[in-house]
């Protein structure tokens, strides 16, 4: 089990307090297909994903990058038990959706470059390490299932 | 991964707005590097930089020399890649010599690479980030994972 420290656990419920869910979602999500192009893969049924503008403003990619991020604050309110917190859906992306876990370290990667553009001179490297340890900490527990 | 001419202008373009202030974030991305990825001060035990070592609480000048040397280091990374930046037709000649050096010399684990390019790129977004576009960032991305494949091209 990861352990957070106080300092950790205050970083990341700070900033998650300030963080719009819907915008920076939808930003996540965007920026992984566009930096990223082959996690498109995912995403057949999204309609237009050819262009940087094209992905940034498909309402598809921006209502399931909403889903997920909310999903994510889920791991700020129980970040002492993400592995309980998370086994179903580790279960549904192994065996359901068929994404690979590297997928998710990526898809992190997002959520820390767009907090940085959000928040600047606030998204300190001490703030940056504990939102890294979370990422991460969630990335494994949502790999924690598959089999 | 081969940079489109799109790729290389953009690169470009966000390097020279950083300007005079490379070093600076050279610097800064190898400190948060060092604050996410601990496993990464293993290549600098010379700079002595443990958190709450005793060295560190005891001798405030020594974390000033710390902190300095990782400034000048960062320097020298920025350097670098300011190089690359004017070569980026031609990679592997450019960096030959840096590829040398991590290669016999350095032999920094190519994993720690995609640690500090992620560095890079989060540092350029706290700092400009109207300018970190989704575009621009897929094409700084792809410049330092290339920077990055040829410092390790001759690993073995």
């Amino acid at each position: 089990m990861v352990h957070f420290t106080a300092e950790e656990k205050a970083a990341v419920v700070s900033l998650w307090a300030k963080v719009n869910v819907e915008l920076v979602g939808g930003e996540v999500l965007g920026r992984l297909l566009v930096v990223y192009p082959w996690t498109q893969r995912f995403f057949d049924n999204f309609g237009n994903l050819s262009s940087e503008s094209a992905i940034m403003g498909n309402p598809k990619v921006k209502a399931h990058g909403k889903k997920v991020l909310t999903s994510f604050g889920n791991a700020v309110k129980h970040m002492d038990d993400l592995k309980d917190t998370f086994a179903e859906l580790s279960e549904l992306h192994c065996d359901k959706m068929h994404v690979d876990p590297e997928n998710f370290k990526l898809l992190g990667n997002m959520i820390l470059i767009v907090l940085a553009t959000h928040f600047s001179k606030e998204f300190t490297p001490q703030v940056q390490a504990a939102w890294q340890k979370l990422t991460a900490a969630v990335a494994n527990a949502l790999a924690h299932r598959y089999h | 991964m081969v940079l489109s001419a799109a790729d290389k202008s953009n690169v470009k373009a966000c390097w020279g707005k950083i300007g005079s202030h490379a070093g600076e974030y050279g610097a800064e991305a190898l400190e948060r590097t060092f604050c996410s990825f601990p496993t990464t001060k293993t290549y600098f035990p010379h700079f002595d930089l443990s958190h709450g070592s005793a060295q560190v609480k005891a001798h405030g000048q020594k974390v000033a020399d710390a902190l300095t040397q990782a400034v000048a280091h960062g320097q020298k990374v920025a350097d670098a890649l300011t190089q690359a930046v004017a070569h980026m037709d031609d990679l592997p000649t450019a960096m030959s010599a840096l590829s040398d050096l991590h290669a016999y010399k350095l032999r920094v684990d190519p994993v720690n690479f995609k640690f500090l390019s992620h560095c890079l790129l989060v540092t350029l977004a706290c700092h400009h980030p109207a300018e970190f576009t989704p575009a621009v960032h897929a094409s700084l991305d792809k410049f330092f994972s290339a920077v990055s494949t040829v410092l390790t091209s001759k690993y073995r």
